[in-house]
């Protein structure tokens, strides 16, 4: 990689620059922009902000159906985390490592729910779950979830596997271990950066979803569900604290993947 | 006959090494299976549940449903376009940039993608509405006399699903740019090629199965958006997936529902299978 290698200025790599900075400006500007709103003194939406008060944040901690909204995704979010990466890592294993031919259509399938759009898999699974008669019920959302995470999962976890080098596992095999004990104690912490990313990804995915939340969760809400509803009938800067909370919460996931994961940030692997 | 046994006997271990890697996948591919591919199964037969292809007629037809799907296609064309415009200059700074600079670049980048959608659509709300930030900002500043028309109508979805998309179309171009030999653009400008030709016959030809590759993600993921459309196009604009939420929720009319998911989804699959066959096969999986 050539990226260290300073090059003389020209007007073009100026140019570049600067095009480069608005379009980062444009990316980072709604973000920045819910800070002062959740800090203001006004009860409507007013900029710049006439004073300062935290009455938003207090707002949302006093409010039990926010609260109630914000543990429900959590616990969704988390139980869709287990079950991806439960499911993922060994289908990744299977994938990297099947010579079957089947396999190759196994993946394809599990990136499917990447192009398919998120309505009709939301009305698709909707109408199963009525049928079953689980709407509203938290862990319904978290399976369903799942099928949107695990193609994540399985692309992150299968290209560290691809990295690794068999040979080490069958290594630990011809000195009597076991395979899952190999893998339990060889492979899988040399993937770990991959498993945190992985994982990360996956809690992020669901704690955000909202088109599939919002036909299965019924009167349960999870967070997006209570930020869209907010939304569309009282646009109240508690809205704003509950972003600036999440912006916040999004800063640590990609913090945690960066630092400690691998695969989330492309390139970065010769840095 | 001992031979073939001998035969099976050394085959084995492979065997029972493939064996237990469908083991490993079954789980996963049940999972999909029943909560996936099933639903999906069922929800496509309701389209022609009477057994007919009435429901299709009916969004043939009507007026209404053709321009429905005409601007969602739109829509998808121009996010397609503009996401372009932005993210290869983007996904040029950052290969060339320097260590500090890629990594501000990439958090610039990545925060938004890691950002619940719904805060980012709140967020433009706050910004492009009549009273917005904007346009009160170029109100204070003198520079306009009345606020500019940028919420509830297709400027206010674009800029919104643009924001959404930007990363989708950035990274695939980063990547391809990083493939490409850098001895091959110095060659070009070492036989006299000025850097812009060097760049158009060289680096743009190789860094074109990215172009593909993030335009397909692009327009796909765009022709199904739901949220942003219905909450930044404050009525005025209508797309199939808006549609096809309201016909389960307000009308509960399911077989047309699933016929207008019929077509949104073949309409998927043909255009990303064409958009990617132009990547060369690396589309998938590639990102």
């Amino acid at each position: 990689m050539a990226h260290a290698r300073r090059q003389p200025r020209n007007l073009g790599r100026i140019l570049l620059t600067i095009f480069a900075g608005l379009v980062f400006a444009f990316l980072m500007l709604p973000l920045l922009v819910v800070f002062p709103i959740s800090v203001s003194s006004a009860s409507y939406l007013q900029f710049p902000p006439p004073g300062f008060s935290w009455q938003w944040y207090q707002r949302y901690l006093e409010d039990p159906v926010w609260i109630e909204a914000t543990i429900r995704s959590f616990k969704v979010a988390i139980l869709c985390t287990v079950l991806s990466m439960g499911l993922g890592v060994p289908l990744s294993f299977a994938l990297v490592r099947s010579r079957l031919r089947g396999m190759r259509i196994a993946d394809r399938l599990v990136a499917a729910p990447i192009i398919v759009p998120n309505i009709i898999i939301s009305i698709a699974i909707y109408s199963l779950f009525a049928k079953l008669q689980l709407i509203g019920v938290w862990y319904g959302i978290a399976v369903a979830h799942t099928i949107l995470a695990l193609p994540f999962v399985v692309i992150l976890v299968s290209a560290g596997l691809r990295t690794f080098d068999e040979a080490q596992e069958q290594a630990a095999m011809g000195l009597g271990a076991s395979w899952p004990v190999a893998v339990w104690r060889i492979t899988l912490p040399q993937l770990r950066p991959s498993l945190i990313s992985a994982a990360f990804l996956a809690f992020v995915t669901s704690f955000d979803e909202l088109v599939i939340a919002m036909f299965l969760s019924g009167a349960s809400m999870t967070l997006p569900k209570k930020m869209f509803d907010n939304i569309m009938l009282e646009i109240d800067p508690t809205i704003a604290a509950v972003s600036v909370l999440q912006i916040f919460l999004a800063c640590i996931c990609l913090g945690v993947a960066t630092l400690f994961g691998r695969g989330v940030v492309p390139g970065t692997a010769g840095r | 006959m001992s031979s073939a046994t001998a035969d099976r006997r050394r085959a084995d271990p492979a065997r029972a090494r493939e064996r237990m890697l469908v083991m490993l996948a079954l789980p996963a591919l049940l999972l999909l299976g029943v909560i996936f591919i099933w639903p999906l199964l069922r929800l496509l037969s309701m389209s022609v549940a009477d057994g007919t292809l009435d429901q299709f007629e009916k969004a043939a037809l009507d007026d209404l449903y053709v321009m429905v799907l005409y601007e969602s296609m739109e829509i998808a064309v121009l996010v397609t376009v503009i996401c372009l415009a932005l993210a290869y200059p983007v996904a040029a700074w950052l290969a060339q940039a320097g260590r500090t600079g890629f990594i501000l670049g990439m958090f610039f980048l990545l925060l938004p993608f890691w950002t619940s959608i719904l805060v980012r659509t709140y967020a433009w709300m706050v910004l492009l509405g009549r009273n917005g930030v904007i346009n009160r900002t170029l109100r204070d500043w003198g520079w306009i006399e009345f606020p500019l028309p940028l919420l509830h109508n297709l400027t206010g979805v674009l800029i919104g699903i643009v924001h959404v998309m930007l990363p989708y179309m950035v990274i695939p171009i980063y990547a391809a740019l990083l493939r490409i030999d850098p001895d091959l653009r110095r060659a070009a400008e070492g036989l006299g090629a000025p850097a812009w030709r060097a760049f158009l016959r060289v680096t743009l030809p190789l860094s074109l199965p990215g172009v593909f590759a993030g335009c397909a993600l692009v327009f796909v993921i765009t022709l199904g958006f739901f949220i942003t459309p219905a909450l930044l196009g404050g009525g005025q604009v209508m797309m199939i997936a808006m549609l096809i939420e309201q016909q389960v929720r307000e009308f509960l009319d399911w077989n047309f529902a699933a016929a207008l998911a019929t077509v949104l989804l073949a309409a998927t699959l043909v255009i990303y299978a064409a958009l990617a066959k132009l990547t060369g096969g690396q589309g998938h999986g590639a990102r």
